[in-house]
């Protein structure tokens, strides 16, 4: 189970940052071309992510690089830079339909196919970032077998609704469409970007609430933001202590050859034992709640 | 290719580097790097340098680097920014950019 | 035999080897005459306290550093010493810095001809690595000065000691005043045993000063000049808690170290640098603390603001002070009964009966070097150029429970860890954890250490791997060229020889 709890934004044209990020360790790092990036430095910041992806402590991790829409003159070439580079996933941001997300694919095979890349190795992930997105997140969460999770985009999904961010009334539909078509899909759903670096309680606060609904993991823009996100998704002992027990008992009874499993005269069924395994999974990453 | 202006690419900050490229006066191609970790990197750096100006197809030019401890990877990238501005060069042949 | 007091006196076999006593005042004129006795010391100038002094050339002269990059004496006193037309003196400062670079040119005129510090930077330290002297320097750590002076191979003839404030007599401190530089633990040490001691104070203030750090039974003369130091460099506050992340990940690696290494208990002590990820680090630890419901018997050091707000908090016991580097410290010093000034004697030397390093638990270091035994290195960069200073890094990483040291892996391109560092500074074997952005190496010395951070769940790799990961990214450095010449001789704390500086070449 890949674990995709943060994903930290680089900006990609800082060569420093692209040098030492991976020391955060966060789940994924995403490089990106798009906003952070100035018109003037499209060009440069490209190939520093080109170059970047090629030094082996990015291939223990897993990268992402959020390219510019391919309708502008820049998206194509990010993606072949991202592609032939060896980067794990690509970002679409302003994703508004499964066409979109057509028109990408189409691109990312050929590209695979001329630089040699094993097919399919490239994966997807859209950005909704409007009403049209949301709307359409369900298909565009089917739409390709390359998709791997959707994330919802604040600040510019806020300003599509002519509203503004508060404390959250605002993304309250978009969170629970996008997560939904998520879970439909079978794929990820990342959460928005808290921007205040400096109010850690207001950060924990939001990752407490989107923990809740459910959200794989969230887009960080500061390394600080880390290893809070990264200890409010680690279960508590007593969580852990429970899994546990629940997956012996998954075991056991697979040894019997029962087909009920029972927990202190409970029926377990798969979802809870696939829950506790998870569970375990994030108590394996980054230990219990502190 | 061939460096037809002059040329920028980078930023001083630390980890980071500056390239400047410019057309050469005389059909030589003149190298001038300036490192805050000559003594430590100097020849790696003169060897990355030269390597990419090779597979570019550089062979005449004037480069100066001004680098502030980044690594090859930065350095490549950079220069290859530099050379591509200077070159005006728009389409990107990934066979020598890797 | 005659006697003018006591007539009894004439002709007594059983006196005749001693001095007949012949007025109250025969052996301290001074006393005849009630201003003579209050201000014999008082110089109305410095070139006067130099003369007084009996200064020759080939003499030795010392200094303390507690101002830092604000002291204006030893500048001060070495210009007044070349004008005066001395030569060939021995520069005994308990550091150098690089506000100190006005010395370059004294060097070359002859007037400084043998250095002793801790450390230099700047264009002095430059200069020095290219061969300045003809000389080597010696650089010795804190508690390693005041041994030398005791083995009399460092006998400063003439100690010139800037001072806060300072009466008549000498007594003088450095919490007081305008330009207050907290502790003088090394000034304290160089007025017990230089020859002559000349106070330089910025204030002088009326007969009793106290408290007196410097004593007046230690003192031979007391100058008034404009300025012991720059307020705006001495007076700094305490260093704000960075915000760099990088820094920021080191500090809870450090503190993380800290807890779980087998030493945070009731009454534990320690000691801190002043880099950014030492200061966090303090900052991290109180929450631990509180958690665990421990208290810190006492810190030691070099302390800083940080380590001041938690002796205000009460998680601190008592303080140590050896040098105050802020003005929260100098200022803790001066209000805070349990905050205490002691000299680089009691707090470093091997050769006293007893130092506060021998006490100490804990202890975080930095390093511009340390390679794959361990060894550190924090006088040279990887350049081979001088910028550091040995300080107290290898008395307290020597007598402390626990010696950790803490910095990037890569500083722009330079890698930390080494495979042999360029200049020996603490030997491996003190060294007991390495703490990196890239993970934490232990010494294979302390499997005890290791067997608990791996327990706890920490990145916990070989020094070998560190290396190897920094090389991958960057390359492996050109080994620096040197030239033949020694430029400086490092002096582990007990006096034998560690190492040496080669010139380094252009």
């Amino acid at each position: 189970m890949t674990l995709r709890r943060s994903m930290l934004f680089l900006p990609g044209s800082n060569a420093a940052m692209l040098s030492t990020a991976f020391v955060y360790k966060p789940d994924s790092i995403m490089f990106d071309l798009e906003d952070a990036v100035s018109l003037r430095e499209k060009d440069a910041a490209r190939l520093l992510v080109f170059h970047a992806l090629g030094l082996p402590v990015y291939k223990d991790i897993e990268t992402v690089v959020r390219i510019n829409p391919l309708s502008t003159p820049f998206g194509l070439k990010d993606l072949e830079a991202a592609v032939r580079g060896g980067a794990d996933i690509i970002r679409l941001p302003k994703t508004d339909s499964p066409e979109d997300v057509h028109q990408l694919e189409t691109e990312v095979e050929r590209i695979e196919v001329q630089c040699g890349r094993p097919q399919g190795s490239t994966k997807l992930m859209a950005a909704i970032e409007s009403a049209s997105g949301v709307i359409n997140a369900l298909a565009i969460a089917t739409s390709s077998p390359r998709m791997i999770g959707i994330a919802l985009a604040g600040f510019d999904y806020v300003m599509d609704m002519q509203t503004e961010r508060g404390d959250g009334t605002e993304l309250f539909y978009a969170r629970c469409a996008v997560l939904h078509a998520a879970r439909a899909a079978g794929i990820d759903a990342f959460d928005v970007v808290f921007s205040d670096v400096n109010d850690e309680a207001g950060f924990l606060k939001e990752v407490e609430l989107i923990k809740r609904l459910g959200f794989n993991g969230k887009s960080l823009i500061n390394p600080r933001q880390i290893e809070l996100l990264h200890n409010a998704y680690a279960p508590t002992e007593e969580e852990v202590d429970y899994a546990r027990r629940v997956v012996a008992a998954a075991r056991a009874a697979e040894q019997q050859g029962l087909g009920v499993i029972a927990l202190n005269g409970k029926m377990i069924d798969a979802p809870i034992v696939n829950h506790a395994r998870r569970v375990l999974d994030r108590a394996q990453a980054s230990g219990t709640r502190k | 290719m061939q460096i037809v202006k002059e040329a920028l690419a980078g930023t001083l900050e630390s980890s980071d580097l500056m390239v400047k490229v410019a057309p050469s006066s005389d059909g030589t191609l003149d190298v001038v790097i300036n490192s805050e970790v000559m003594r430590q990197f100097g020849a790696q750096i003169e060897k990355v340098v030269r390597e990419t100006l090779v597979r570019l197809g550089v062979v005449e030019g004037l480069v100066v680097v001004e680098d502030k401890g980044a690594l090859d990877c930065a350095i490549r990238a950079r220069l290859q920014t530099a050379v591509m501005r200077g070159a005006d060069c728009r389409d990107l042949d990934w066979s020598i950019l890797s | 035999m005659t006697t003018t007091f006591n007539p009894r006196l004439a002709g007594q076999p059983a006196i005749a080897h001693l001095e007949p006593f012949a007025d109250f005042a025969r052996h301290t004129p001074y006393l005849r005459d009630a201003t003579a006795k209050h201000q014999r010391k008082l110089c109305r100038s410095l070139d006067d306290a130099i003369r007084a002094s009996g200064l020759k050339d080939g003499m030795t002269i010392s200094f303390h550093h507690a101002f830092r990059e604000g002291d204006k004496i030893i500048n001060l006193v070495v210009d007044t010493l070349a004008r005066m037309g001395f030569k060939d003196l021995t520069l005994a400062s308990s550091s150098l810095l690089s506000c100190n670079s006005p010395l370059i040119e004294h060097i070359r005129n002859g007037v400084i001809r043998r250095i002793f510090t801790s450390g230099m930077r700047g264009k002095l330290a430059e200069a020095i690595s290219h061969g300045l002297m003809e000389e080597p320097i010696t650089i010795h750590s804190h508690g390693g000065r005041v041994m030398l002076m005791d083995k009399g191979e460092l006998a400063p003839d003439v100690a010139f000691l800037g001072v806060s404030t300072a009466d008549e007599f000498g007594n003088a401190n450095g919490i007081s005043g305008r330009s207050r530089c907290g502790s003088l633990g090394y000034a304290m040490v160089d007025a017990k045993r230089a020859a002559k001691v000349v106070v330089l104070t910025e204030e002088l203030v009326p007969f009793p000063n106290a408290p007196a750090s410097i004593a007046q039974d230690d003192v031979d003369f007391v100058v008034t000049v404009e300025q012991v130091g720059d307020p705006s460099k001495i007076s700094v506050g305490a260093a704000r808690i960075t915000s760099n992340p990088r820094e920021l990940l080191i500090a809870r690696l450090a503190a993380d170290v800290i807890e779980h290494a087998g030493y945070f208990e009731q009454g534990f002590s320690l000691q801190t640098g002043t880099g950014a990820s030492s200061t966090a680090a303090t900052r991290f630890l109180e929450h631990r603390m509180r958690k665990k419901d421990i208290t810190a018997a006492f810190a030691l050091g070099g302390i800083t603001g940080n380590i001041v707000d938690l002796h205000k908090k009460g998680l601190i016991g008592k303080l140590f002070d050896t040098q105050s580097f802020d003005a929260d410290a100098a200022e803790s010093l001066r209000t805070s009964p349990d905050h205490y000034e002691i000299s680089t004697n009691a707090y470093a030397n091997p050769g006293s009966k007893g130092t506060y390093c021998d006490q100490m638990d804990m202890v975080i270091l930095s390093a511009l070097e340390i390679d794959l035994d361990f060894n550190v290195n924090v006088i040279t960069g990887s350049d081979g150029v001088m910028r550091g200073a040995s300080g107290g890094h290898s008395d307290v990483a020597a007598a402390a429970n626990l010696a950790i040291v803490v910095g990037p892996l890569i500083r722009s391109r330079i890698p930390t860890v080494v495979q042999q560092v360029t200049t020996v500074v603490t030997p491996g074997e003190c060294i007991g954890v390495l703490v990196t952005d890239h993970g934490i190496a232990v010494n294979p010395r302390r499997p005890d250490v290791a067997e608990r951070l791996t327990a706890a769940g920490l990145p916990v790799t070989t020094i070998e791997d560190l290396y190897r990961r920094a090389v991958t990214l960057t390359g492996v450095p050109q080994p620096i060229e040197f030239l033949d010449k020694v430029v400086g001789i490092v002096r582990y704390r007990d006096g034998t020889v560690i190492d040496v500086v080669h010139q380094v070449k252009d």
